[in-house]
């Protein structure tokens, strides 16, 4: 008797990887956080063939979401070829059979790890960004269940109180990334850590946003069409990173969210962030419409004011 | 031993007659258990607008606890508690449900304990301590918030040079002065005071007890002193409620409970301390 | 009806470590008009303060009753609620000894103006009266923005004076308030005390040496020494 005799057949993993319940139940989860907005939901995240941490509460989100038919776009910090971005494509794809592209406006699922591309995405896309922690509050109390009591009541004035602290110290909002952000006048959300940049791109937004964190096992969504506004205060506008004057060194292209390359003799120079963007215009010439045109100017118009440095 | 069976029955006195307007705070009946520990048993608290009330009783006997009933942090086994406000006139406060206690808690009551750091975020700036009362209540202009802060902070008689340092490197007294601005912020009908000046020097003490009695004077605020300090108890308070096992013993104006106590254990605790 | 009636006015101490009663004054009855003055007479430890404390209730009397007619209808004293007589005593009822209680950081003026205060007036009003009143009792200006709690034991007392006299009252309780005054002083006193008896205020006071307001005196309450034990209650 060979020892292959005793081994059970080879079988074939489940559509996508994951079993058809473990698929049910993450779309309902779904589901509940499309109908309501900004509320964490959690759910029972699986082991998947990855580490947790390394996207997996996305991952989870996509394969509940992807069919033969769908054409998936995976990114990492903007870019579609870094080894993240590229295994887990490989892996989405495998599983799946699903097509892939680079171009952000011929993807039907966009998993992202801290960007939300710069062309605007369109009615119907599905954009999935990898969570690493997604409670707001976690700065407010590091007790969850009181986070927990604080979202019901909607008692975020401790969250204020951390804006109000950084203006007397520095005169200004310092949150980089992942800045807390009011959902349809209900949630604060934690938006991943996406530059303040991306924030306003969730606003109205034509897309549906799901963010997903596999290893605190909850997920949110932003649905299309729904109000986002970082917190601010009325006399004290939330500003975006001052990229003025940073010219991509490949495409020439101006007021685009930047990577900063620095130099050996000290100057930097800078890059697309969102790589897909670059190839476009290096290709073509030719991309759809931007969130930010050309003088930087904010597709919703009036949405993001002057920089206001308040006295103290 | 006391015999307490044939001690005299402390006075009762015919109900207000002169003082028309209702009293302000009204709980009636509180009881409240801790496992086995019966804190309070059957207390009845009034006060009445711009009145100083006392609690005074030694450690365990209660007092701490009936204030943490009037301050909403806790629910009372049994009672009924009510303040006399347009807006609340009638309702029992113990029967709301926690949001909106929670809210009628920031609206309405002030409360400064003797421990700043049950009172304060000591990390945070002063000026955000005072700040955080009004952003409860949906304040969301920096402007308004720092003048509010310089307001109260000033009411309380604390340097503004020093409106943007945490309560942590600041002394005790100067601690309470923030409490106190904090507590203030939203202009409660009542304020609760936790043995404030108890720990701080004497001469610092004396400074913020006048800062409360000022405050007091030109404000006509209602307060209610909880205090094992028969001394702070007789600058501040009108009235006084003597507490012992969670029980009240005996009240009456202050100048009578401490030089004619009626109660024996009373008649104890004033000589013991003076 | 007088402005203040007592009837069988009694007060006895229970002493509950001593298990022991002891008896001040029993079944006082007497009466005062508006703008009368009445001396408590009667030997040491006869209960003459006991007597004025009982009125101001800072002791509960044990018996008896003390109309009083205040402007807000007639109340008896010894059975008043405590908001009621703590009203009184922000309005009608003035109690005046010879000891002050500064409080540090309190100017002088201020101390003075919070009665006033205390009853309604705005302090802009109140501190006006305040001046007048210490410049009346003859405590030096350059005092008046200072704290009390350093002055002499002379300037303390032209400041409690002031202070115990300022708010109009209808009824006052003097507990010996000229004892140890300078000449000066207790002139002023006599004045003010005058003024009041002449706008109609009530008094009724101990006073050590009755031949400094002896002008002043319209009837004499005596009390007799009964400063004795009358029965063990229990043991």
């Amino acid at each position: 008797m060979k020892l292959a005799d005793l081994a059970q057949q080879r079988q074939d993993y489940s559509y996508a990887f994951l079993d058809a319940h473990a698929k049910r139940e993450l779309r309902r989860r779904i589901l509940k956080a499309i109908a309501i907005p900004g509320y964490q939901v959690p759910y029972a995240s699986r082991e998947l063939p990855i580490a947790r941490g390394w996207g997996t509460g996305g991952l989870q989100v996509t394969l509940s979401l992807v069919g033969p038919e769908s054409v998936v776009k995976v990114i990492d910090q903007g870019a579609d070829d870094s080894v993240n971005a590229a295994n887990l494509r490989r892996f989405i794809t495998t599983m799946s059979g699903a097509k892939t592209t680079i171009d952000t406006l011929q993807a039907t699922i966009l998993q992202s790890r801290h960007r939300i591309p710069e062309e605007i995405m369109l009615e119907g896309q599905t954009l999935v960004l990898q969570v690493p922690d997604p409670e707001p509050l976690r700065g407010v109390t590091a007790d969850m269940s009181k986070a927990h009591q604080l979202h019901a009541d909607a008692d975020y004035g401790q969250m204020w109180l951390l804006l109000y602290e950084q203006l007397v110290r520095y005169r200004q909002y310092i949150q980089g990334a992942s800045y807390p952000s009011l959902v349809n006048g209900r949630y604060i959300i934690s938006p991943s850590p996406i530059p303040r940049w991306d924030t306003p791109k969730l606003h109205q937004a034509a897309h549906l946003t799901l963010l997903s964190a596999g290893r605190e096992k909850r997920l949110y969504a932003v649905p299309p069409y729904t109000n986002v506004y970082p917190l601010e205060f009325n006399d004290v506008p939330f500003q975006v990173e001052d990229q003025k004057g940073w010219v991509c060194k490949t495409t020439g292209v101006q007021n685009k969210f930047m990577n900063e390359l620095p130099q050996e003799d000290g100057t930097s120079q800078y890059e697309l962030s969102d790589s897909g963007y670059a190839n476009k215009l290096a290709d073509t010439a030719q991309s759809g419409a931007t969130y930010y045109d050309d003088q930087g100017d904010f597709y919703h118009a009036g949405y993001l004011k002057p920089p206001v440095i308040p006295p103290i | 031993m006391l015999d307490t069976s044939s001690r005299p029955l402390s006075p009762r006195f015919e109900p207000p007659q002169l003082v028309t307007s209702p009293p302000i705070v009204r709980a009636i009946g509180l009881h409240k258990r801790y496992g086995r520990v019966q804190a309070v048993a059957d207390v009845d608290v009034e006060a009445y607008p711009g009145e100083v009330l006392g609690i005074v009783g030694e450690s365990g006997s209660g007092k701490s606890s009936v204030l943490r009933l009037l301050n909403l942090e806790e629910q009372a086994d049994s009672g009924t508690y009510l303040l006399n406000t347009p807006v609340l006139e009638g309702q029992d406060l113990f029967a709301l449900d926690r949001f909106r206690r929670r809210e009628v808690q920031i609206m309405n009551i002030g409360v400064v304990y003797q421990n700043p750091h049950l009172g304060l975020r000591m990390r945070f700036t002063s000026s955000g301590n005072i700040a955080e009362r009004l952003l409860l209540t949906g304040e969301r202009t920096f402007a308004t918030l720092r003048e509010a802060a310089r307001e109260s902070l000033s009411i309380s008689e604390f340097p503004l040079n020093r409106m943007d340092d945490p309560p942590r490197v600041l002394s005790g007294g100067m601690q309470q002065r923030v409490q106190l601005a904090k507590a203030l912020a939203l202009r409660p009908v009542l304020l609760l005071l936790d043995e404030p000046t108890t720990g701080l020097d004497v001469s610092v003490q004396a400074l913020v007890l006048d800062t409360l009695k000022r405050l007091q004077r030109e404000r006509h605020m209602t307060i209610i002193l909880v205090s094992h300090d028969l001394g702070v108890i007789r600058t501040l308070a009108d009235r006084v409620m003597v507490m012992r096992h969670g029980r009240v013993v005996e009240q009456g104006l202050t100048d009578q409970i401490l030089e004619d106590p009626q109660d024996a254990y009373t008649q104890q605790l004033v000589h013991a301390k003076l | 009806m007088p402005l203040l009636e007592a009837t069988l006015l009694t007060k006895r101490f229970y002493i509950d470590h001593l298990q022991r009663e002891i008896e001040v004054f029993s079944n006082l009855s007497f009466s005062l008009e508006s703008g009368q003055f009445v001396l408590v007479g009667g030997a040491n430890g006869a209960g003459k303060s006991s007597l004025l404390r009982c009125l101001y209730r800072t002791y509960v009397p044990t018996s008896g009753r003390a109309l009083f007619n205040s402007a807000l209808g007639v109340i008896d004293l010894a059975n008043a609620a405590d908001v009621d007589i703590a009203l009184l005593r922000r309005q009608e009822m003035g109690f005046v000894t010879q000891f002050l209680r500064p409080r540090p950081r309190v100017s002088a003026l201020e101390l003075v103006a919070e009665p006033l205060v205390d009853g309604g007036m705005a302090w802009e009003q109140a501190l006006e009266q305040a001046r007048q009143m210490l410049y009346s009792f003859g405590l030096k200006e350059a005092l008046w923005s200072a704290y009390p709690t350093t002055f002499s034991g002379g300037e303390q007392q032209k400041v409690n004076l002031s202070r115990a006299l300022i708010a109009p009252r209808r009824l006052l309780l003097l507990d010996e308030p000229t004892a140890s005054l300078d000449a000066a002083t207790r002139n002023s006193l006599q004045n003010r005390l005058s003024e009041l008896k002449a706008q109609g205020v009530a008094m009724i006071g101990v006073f050590h040496h009755p031949e400094d307001i002896q002008h002043l005196i319209d009837s004499e309450i005596r009390l007799t020494a009964s400063q004795e034990e009358v029965g063990y209650v229990a043991d």
